[in-house]
């Protein structure tokens, strides 16, 4: 008996205290999560959360962002989620918990980060959202590409190469995140009323492995196509390797993102076209918003990074 | 209790203190490197932080300790979380919501054991292929599309807070190990499961019903997972589509590093806690220091090395 006496006893008292609990809408922060953001010494400490790092694009957007903490004096602290929603909140708690000055949020995910959002909020640390934005809590700024526009960018690029007729397949991003929803938004509206046609739309999920797969599946449905439009470059060079294998080569594919990647596929013609984000700039312009918040100087709502289309004719 | 399937000895002990010393050693390390670790605030940070790990490891447990494995933890997540938040969506209170995702993850545990018991098919194998065929469940159910969740008294199965103090995932947790403490060492379905994992054969020949056992156990897995499954999608206040995928690694990683045998027949269950607590204080502290995250990934994987090679040894 004294062996599980103590599983007993443990059981009773944690189910006795569950009883007191409090009605629903109360959900308070711990007391010590309540300090006041920086408040330890030296450097100021900006946090950056990142989706992943398994992407040259996150990758180049933690770069720039890590050059402008050099250059402003900040120490910057980067952690990666690896995708995953429940992963990135726990790290956004452990910036809390480390009470950085800012925290830029790259979220994996728009509805499942508002609650982390909102324990920083009740932290008093402000969130400043990089390329995703966020469903709930109050964000300070957020900084994106202008994805509707860029989805617009590509279809108008496909409507003049093709000459205004044509079948498209679309290699969707993670569903869910803004820049999916935003490119799908903006490509699908530019070819409303003209003669090009997406006759499949599937998620690839922003991953290479899976564009290749999922194109190569695509075009065994759908051998009618003329042209391909992946909602990021990593899709796009899958896709690429798809149509190498099926010895399809009139087959146009435009990416989105501009890594350096995509830029050389471009170059080499593997790629008609890619809209070119600054993943760097959204970082280093993070960063300096970050800097202004700290300065207590006033930054805006919403700052769009531009984006350019990139072709064999047009090159940067 | 049986001799054989206790621990005995000094060198026991040892194997029991283990992981409890690795885990003040780490706490200690921590609290020396980094001001903000030892912190009431962050503790119960960290403890949230795990208890999804935790629930589903305790119910790893059972099953590693009879001799299985269960590769299909996350996706039962994954899949219940949806069914959960599908049916709220769908305007069904609460209640009735969560019963039924709870009441699915033990039928489909259930269904895996029937698999390995009565099917004869090797663990690994029969819950790697119900993890696929949930995984594309759960994609065809929710379309790939998170599923939000608006009801706000669910929100607080995640989110809300015991005397405004103590986050509520993490009473969940200790309770669900005061149960499954007390069913592995108080009852004789406990006994059963230490007696199937040392030796099915001797188990048999003794009396024991191995097939109803193995249910037992895979059940009590698939609730675990429904549960965990239930306070992530409340936590994320949305049902996500890829939501715990390796977790089931998270979860046997925590199991093994309290200390308990792949091989079954050996281990506890608040082992298994102090795993899980070790990844989490791992995961914490390592933001906390600002360690680069790729090799965050590498110390991880070392400190599992280590662990498991330490325990070949003895």
């Amino acid at each position: 008996m004294r062996k599980y006496g103590f599983f007993a006893l443990t059981a009773a008292a944690l189910l006795a205290a569950a009883c007191s609990q409090q009605g629903p809408g109360e959900s308070a922060a711990p007391a010590a999560a309540g300090t006041a953001a920086g408040a330890a010494g030296g450097a100021k400490v900006v946090g950056l959360a990142l989706s992943t790092q398994n992407n040259p694009f996150f990758v180049e957007l933690k770069q720039g962002a890590e050059q402008a903490a050099k250059e402003a004096g900040l120490t910057l602290t980067v952690v990666d989620a690896q995708d995953d929603p429940a992963k990135q909140i726990a790290s956004v708690e452990d910036l809390i918990q480390k009470k950085v000055a800012v925290i830029l949020l790259n979220p994996t995910d728009s509805s499942a980060l508002s609650g982390a959002v909102q324990e920083a909020n009740q932290a008093h640390i402000p969130v400043i959202t990089l390329d995703r934005s966020v469903d709930n809590g109050q964000v300070a700024s957020h900084i994106a590409s202008d994805n509707v526009a860029g989805g617009g960018k590509a279809a108008d690029f496909l409507r003049q190469a093709l000459g205004n007729k044509g079948n498209v397949i679309e290699l969707q991003g993670v569903p869910g995140t803004s820049a999916a929803r935003d490119r799908g938004q903006g490509f699908e509206g530019a070819l409303k009323g003209s003669g090009l046609r997406v006759i499949a739309s599937q998620p690839a999920n922003f991953d290479r492995a899976q564009g290749l797969s999922v194109t190569e599946n695509l075009l065994q449905a759908h051998p009618d196509v003329q042209a391909i439009f992946a909602q990021n470059d990593e899709m796009a060079l899958g896709a690429a390797r798809a149509l190498e294998g099926a010895k399809r080569d009139n087959v146009l594919v435009v990416g989105f993102d501009g890594t350096p990647d995509g830029m050389q596929a471009v170059k080499d013609g593997k790629l008609a076209a890619t809209v070119a984000q600054q993943p760097g700039m959204i970082g280093r312009i993070g960063v300096q918003t970050a800097k202004s918040l700290i300065d207590n100087q006033p930054v805006e709502a919403k700052i769009a990074v531009p984006l350019k289309l990139v072709s064999k004719d047009a090159a940067p | 209790m049986p001799a054989a399937f206790s621990l005995n000895g000094a060198a026991a002990w040892m194997q029991r203190l283990g992981p409890l010393i690795g885990l003040l050693l780490l706490s200690l390390a921590l609290s020396v490197l980094s001001p903000d670790f030892l912190t009431t605030g962050n503790l119960l940070t960290v403890l949230r932080q795990v208890s999804i790990n935790a629930l589903i490891a305790f119910g790893m447990t059972f099953v590693i300790l009879a001799g299985g494995i269960d590769l299909s933890v996350g996706a039962i997540l994954a899949f219940t979380g949806a069914i959960a938040a599908g049916l709220m969506a769908a305007g069904h209170g609460m209640a009735l919501s969560v019963l039924a995702a709870l009441g699915l993850g033990l039928l489909l545990g259930v269904l895996n054991g029937v698999l390995v018991s009565w099917g004869k098919v090797a663990p690994f194998i029969a819950t790697l292929g119900s993890m696929t065929l949930l995984r594309g469940l759960t994609l065809s159910y929710t379309a790939g599309q998170p599923i939000a969740v608006g009801n706000g008294g669910f929100a607080l199965i995640g989110n809300g807070y015991l005397a405004h103090l103590v986050p509520n995932p993490v009473i969940w947790m200790f309770i669900a190990f005061a149960l499954g403490g007390f069913l592995l060492r108080g009852t004789v379905f406990g006994r059963h499961v230490f007696a199937l994992g040392g030796n099915e054969e001797a188990a048999r020949l003794s009396g024991v019903r191995i097939n109803l056992v193995k249910l037992g156990v895979y059940g009590l897995s698939g609730l675990l997972s429904a549960f965990a499954g239930v306070v992530l999608t409340s936590r994320l206040y949305s049902a996500q589509a890829t939501a715990g995928s390796g977790y089931e690694l998270d979860a046997i990683a925590a199991v093994v590093l309290g200390g308990t045998s792949l091989a079954g027949g050996r281990g506890w269950l608040v082992g298994t806690l102090i795993g899980a607590l070790l990844i989490g204080f791992l995961n914490n502290g390592l933001n906390l220091l600002g360690v680069s995250s790729f090799y965050q990934q590498v110390v991880k994987g070392a400190v599992i090395l280590v662990a498991v090679l330490l325990d070949r040894r003895k």
